[in-house]
């Protein structure tokens, strides 16, 4: 009891796990409905590094998600979380959902306090004083008492990342969590996110379609192909921190937004290409596989 | 002057604000009007429609036919007096709300397994499919024969009413719940009866609201029925679908028309009972 009471005021973990994707593949179906969604996909995320996922719209991005949160389990390759791999889901994984993925019949506080009641752990005091300083952290100090629907989709989004650190993740994923946000709170949310990430650079996995959103946000972008995914270019993003919205005017982000817009338009045209090019993708891609 | 201009002097005086009941909301509103003139008017058309026949002889189609309100009003005076019919009432609550209450108590957790559970489902959704679209008025015979009471054969058939209705929605309910909520609850350590409880169950409440709404009204139209079949089967009073029976035998069509009237009064008690209980049990849903 005393023991488990301490990690709740000191979050040792952040910023110190590393992510590795090994010859990753996930396929669908019998054998003759074959579909490959991803293929041989290797990269690394560094602890502390917020790695931006950006691929075009269906290419598997989703499927990575539940791989890596552990809903799902490869088909060969393996996925390692310091070295330890990954057989299935975890409070060492926290995942921030497309929308929002708040229970609806509770409240935000009890939300927030969901999984450390669930595990029993820490003195409920502990838990309750973490969670409502979250919740302050997260401006929602006046909405502990609301559910889910009374709040705004920005407030939403960051119920649910004080839901997610409440857990002390080791690693944090979210698929596209600002999609949906009307144009003036996706901005502001991004910014807060920015803010809350560089605090303490807890590692992140992040996906999004966005391509200016993944260059303002992450350390790295990793580029994906056309379905089956498989990574088409790493670019990294020089920007210092604090990220600035100014920032992205300056030259060096035209360059990069250039380049990962030609690749992406490469892709995305490819998922027009016809059956004859998709199907010999699918033949090289299983050759290649080990 | 400017397009846009506010007009000051529109302000409209202050007043100080006090937070109404809801009944008072509900007596202020124009909707509220509008449906008690709507009642008013088709009473006037009934009781015209009565008096042309008595005055003019002309008999107009369908409401011809019917005695004046009046003449139910003053039929109803008379029989509210009398002990026997609200023993009809007892009769019939106790009958809907004993078949209706063993089904959710069978229905819930019968759903719930066939949600949850895909060795379950395989065996016992087939039969229950097969089951479900046989009418309850046609398991009367055979309950009349099965069971030793009549007052067993109408709870049964009451039962059948609201059963297959609540299990189908209790399925239907809990094989929607979000997955992402599921594996919310997965990644954050939760096992499979945190999963049940914490998710699953509550996730499905709504649907066992409206299971239940929609399970009430069969029952109350499935009561009736097996009333008249069974010819009431209680000596202090045999049930409001009896009264009617027996009114109608007796030729007297005020008192078919009060008991008509009454049962709809019933329906609406049963159904306003759910809502409340309704949202007592889901306050999220009532949260805007």
């Amino acid at each position: 009891m005393t023991m488990s009471a301490v990690p709740v005021a000191v979050d040792h973990a952040a910023g110190k796990s590393r992510i590795e994707l090994k010859n990753v593949s996930r396929g669908f179906g019998e054998e003759w409905a074959r579909e490959e969604v991803v293929q041989n996909l290797t990269f690394e995320i560094k602890p502390g590094d917020l790695t931006c996922i950006v691929g075009p719209s269906g290419c598997g991005k989703s499927t990575i998600v539940n791989l890596v949160a552990g809903y799902d389990a490869p088909e060969s390759g393996e996925i390692l979380l310091n070295g330890q791999r990954i057989t299935g889901p975890g409070k060492d994984r926290m995942v921030v959902f497309q929308e929002t993925a708040l229970m609806p019949w509770q409240t935000t506080f009890d939300n927030v306090v969901f999984g450390p009641r669930l595990r029993g752990e820490g003195a409920r005091a502990d838990v309750d004083r973490e969670a409502h300083r979250l919740l302050e952290k997260v401006g929602l100090g006046d909405f502990k008492k609301k559910f889910p629907s009374q709040l705004s989709g920005g407030m939403q989004r960051r119920a649910e990342l004080a839901r997610a650190l409440i857990n002390k993740p080791l690693l944090l994923i979210m698929d596209e969590p600002f999609r949906g946000l009307d144009a003036m709170s996706r901005p502001l949310m991004q910014e807060f996110f920015l803010r809350l990430f560089e605090e303490n650079r807890r590692t992140n996995l992040f996906v999004t379609s966005e391509i200016e959103e993944a260059i303002f946000l992450a350390d790295r972008l990793v580029i994906l192909s056309n379905r089956p995914a498989q990574v088409r270019a790493i670019i990294e993003i020089p920007l210092p921190r604090p990220r600035q919205f100014h920032m992205m005017n300056s030259p060096e982000v035209f360059e990069i937004k250039r380049q990962a817009l030609e690749i992406l338009h490469d892709e995305a045209m490819k998922s027009f290409g016809g059956t004859i090019n998709v199907g010999a993708r699918h033949a090289g891609g299983a050759e290649a596989r080990p | 002057m400017s397009a846009v201009t506010i007009d000051q002097t529109q302000t409209p005086p202050s007043r100080t604000f006090r937070r109404r009941s809801k009944f008072e909301r509900a007596i202020s509103s124009l909707g509220f009007w509008r449906g008690l003139a709507g009642i008013l008017v088709f009473l006037v058309l009934w009781e015209a429609a009565a008096y042309l026949k008595t005055a003019a002889d002309f008999t107009v189609p369908f409401f011809g036919k019917l005695p004046a309100p009046t003449l139910v009003a003053a039929a109803a005076l008379e029989v509210v007096v009398q002990p026997g019919y609200w023993w009809s009432w007892v009769e019939s609550f106790k009958r809907v709300l004993g078949g209706f209450i063993i089904a959710m108590i069978l229905g819930i957790p019968f759903g719930l397994a066939l949600a949850v559970n895909k060795y379950f489902r395989d065996v016992f959704f087939p039969p229950f499919e097969i089951l479900r679209p046989i009418p309850p008025l046609a398991w009367v015979p055979a309950s009349l024969i099965f069971w030793p009471t009549n007052e067993m054969s109408i709870i049964f058939v009451t039962f059948l009413g609201a059963f297959f209705t609540i299990v189908i929605n209790v399925l239907g309910g809990a094989r929607t719940i979000d997955v992402r909520y599921l594996r919310a609850a997965q990644s954050m350590g939760a096992t499979q009866w945190h999963l049940f409880s914490r998710i699953i169950l509550p996730g499905t409440l709504p649907s066992i609201f409206t299971g239940a709404a929609v399970g009430m009204g069969i029952t109350w139209n499935v009561v009736l029925a097996a009333e008249m079949v069974s010819g009431g089967g209680s000596q202090a009073g045999g049930g409001l679908g009896f009264f009617i029976w027996s009114s109608y035998m007796g030729g007297s069509m005020e008192h078919i028309i009060v008991g008509m009237i009454s049962i709809g009064i019933a329906g609406y008690l049963s159904s306003a009972l759910i809502r409340w209980l309704g949202e007592r049990a889901m306050p999220w849903q009532r949260a805007f």
